[in-house]
């Protein structure tokens, strides 16, 4: 069934995306005058463009996991994810344009390390802790290995989509074991670059600090999100009356995705804090010193929205069949996880003055709007069930 | 007490689970299937309740908890103060993070353990345990039903091994209970 995405929504995502603007424009005149205005814009623009892509990114990887391991459930809900991966080529050119315009301001001061004084000896501004790291964390190395990661995502997101549509002509297991192993192939690559580049785009920011854990946790965040976004978009599909071959076990899996990446996500995020809070070394405290004395309740009310709400409410077997409770859960999980990708960039980049104002909401409702229009748009290029998948008998009749 | 018992033995679980369909609708009770491993999708056809283990996994998880709540702190903070992490506060509340690992592992360990042996304990399958199967070859290659004539009161045993004769079983066997 082809989908046709509806007046109403596409009215609803140009409402996002004015109001998005409205507001982004009331946020920059009020606090055009500040002094750290332009960390505050470039830090924001870094959080949405980022966490955007990596709603993509996650669903790319959840497809290349299901490739790899020849899953069969998934193939009714296989287009959905392609279509979530479909933001990938949006996503990619919007943080390509952010990363690069801060390297282009010298880090606008979101960047520190990217100031040439500071590791200039004769400045006074002269860091000898950044200038140690300078092999690493330079312009031009962290724009090649940017370059590297964005590219090698594209080229695996094309051929993964390309191979789908040709599936679809051709059908045979030929596509499928080439799949198969382009899916491997992905996984190796991800996982070095998942936590090299949360390293570079995210970790850096916190200059002095390193958690060589951070990787995981930046993508578990990630993941966890997708998994949110792709239940609540296989549930709005089939209120519209799409994909009529997913049943309510194919809910309840993608449900207890969401609640085991939840877990994912807080054993990580309880990892990093448990050891450096037992370690008790200074420079790697400073991380959550900071966000725990000027953000106390955003923090730990974003741990909480994202651990305790999504455990005590799906814990149960109705609840991940149950579409109102399942969106709920969601979208409070979306914006809790909004809310870590926020705290990680700009409790870094602003210090203690991170305001969420006018600008943080409008920025992250534009993104959104363009976000949901891509998606939707995606939807519509191919046939909401695969033809041709060689488990999709086994998926119809999927049954938990 | 006098019950007899029909055995109905299949070689496939797909026909075992066509003919439960059919008898079912005939309103027969089937009161039990015996299978080398799970049929999916058998429970609903026969009437069989959704499993309450999950609600004592629950009870045993909380169990634990509690036991490595209290148990951490009488030895780490009232029997015998440890000084944690540079941080000799002596207080649970205050420590609490340090404790967490050892109590997630015990709550899984207790809900873990707590539902295989209740699962054991239910099933009669303890280590040592006589079979409750009809057939040993249950346990390999065949699928048996079991019927009681005390639960089919409104039909004869002619006319149960009729109905059975057109599911496509292989062998049946009767016992008196």
């Amino acid at each position: 069934m082809e989908f046709k995405v509806e007046n109403k929504a596409k009215r609803f995502t140009l409402g996002l995306m004015i109001v998005g603007v409205l507001f982004s424009l009331i946020g920059i005149m009020m606090n055009y005058s500040d002094d750290n205005f332009v960390t505050r814009f470039l830090g924001n623009t870094l959080v949405n463009s980022f966490f955007f892509f990596c709603i993509g990114l996650g669903a790319l990887f959840f497809l290349a996991l299901q490739y790899a391991t020849e899953t069969g459930w998934y193939a009714t809900v296989k287009r959905v994810i392609e279509a979530l991966t479909g933001f990938l080529p949006v996503g990619i050119v919007l943080l390509l344009v952010v990363l690069l315009t801060i390297t282009f301001m010298d880090g606008g001061g979101v960047y520190i390390w990217m100031d040439p004084d500071m590791t200039d000896p004769t400045s006074h501004h002269y860091d000898e802790i950044i200038d140690g790291k300078s092999g690493y964390l330079n312009k031009t190395f962290f724009l090649i290995r940017t370059v590297v990661y964005l590219v090698t995502y594209y080229l695996f997101y094309r051929g993964f989509k390309m191979r789908s549509l040709e599936e679809d002509r051709i059908g045979g297991t030929d596509i499928h074991f080439k799949n198969y192993r382009r899916g491997a192939h992905f996984l190796v690559f991800f996982s070095v670059f998942s936590s090299t580049s949360s390293w570079d785009w995210i970790m850096s920011i916190d200059v002095h600090w390193f958690s060589t854990l951070f990787g995981w946790y930046v993508f578990a965040g990630m993941w966890c999100t997708t998994m949110t976004v792709l239940v609540m978009l296989v549930l709005y599909l089939k209120k519209k009356g799409y994909l009529p071959k997913v049943n309510d076990s194919h809910i309840h899996d993608i449900g207890k995705w969401t609640f085991a990446t939840s877990f994912l996500w807080s054993y990580l995020f309880f990892s990093q804090f448990m050891l450096i809070w037992y370690a008790n070394i200074g420079e790697e405290a400073t991380y959550y010193i900071l966000r725990i004395e000027e953000y106390q309740a955003l923090y730990f009310g974003m741990f909480f929205v994202n651990f305790a709400f999504p455990m005590l409410i799906l814990m149960s077997r109705d609840a991940k069949r149950h579409a109102g409770i399942l969106t709920f859960v969601g979208l409070i999980i979306v914006i809790g996880h909004w809310l870590d990708t926020y705290i990680m960039v700009s409790g870094g980049s602003l210090g203690p003055t991170a305001t969420i104002g006018f600008l943080e909401v409008g920025m992250a409702v534009l993104f959104l709007g363009i976000f949901i229009r891509v998606i939707l748009n995606n939807l519509t290029k191919a046939p909401l069930t695969p033809v041709n998948h060689p488990f999709l008998d086994e998926s119809i009749h999927h049954e938990i | 007490m006098a019950d007899k018992a029909i055995y109905a033995m299949y070689d496939d679980d797909d026909v075992l689970k066509d003919g439960a369909k059919m008898l079912v609708s005939k309103g027969v009770k089937v009161n039990d299937v015996y299978s080398p491993f799970p049929i999916h999708g058998i429970d609903p056809i026969i009437g069989i309740k959704n499993t309450r283990l999950g609600i004592m996994s629950f009870i045993y998880a909380l169990v634990g908890l509690a036991l490595a709540t209290y148990g951490m702190w009488f030895f780490m903070i009232d029997d015998w103060p440890m000084n944690i992490g540079g941080k000799p506060s002596f207080s649970y509340k205050e420590n609490f993070l340090s404790f967490m690992p050892i109590t997630f592992e015990f709550t899984v360990l207790c809900a873990a353990h707590g539902m295989a042996i209740t699962y054991l304990i239910i099933n009669k399958t303890l280590p040592g345990m006589p079979a409750q199967n009809p057939d040993p070859r249950t346990t390999d290659d065949k699928f048996v039903m079991e019927f009681r004539m005390s639960e089919n009161p409104s039909m004869t045993q002619t006319e149960l091994v009729d109905l059975l004769k057109n599911t496509g079983m292989t062998e049946l066997d009767q016992k008196d209970i």
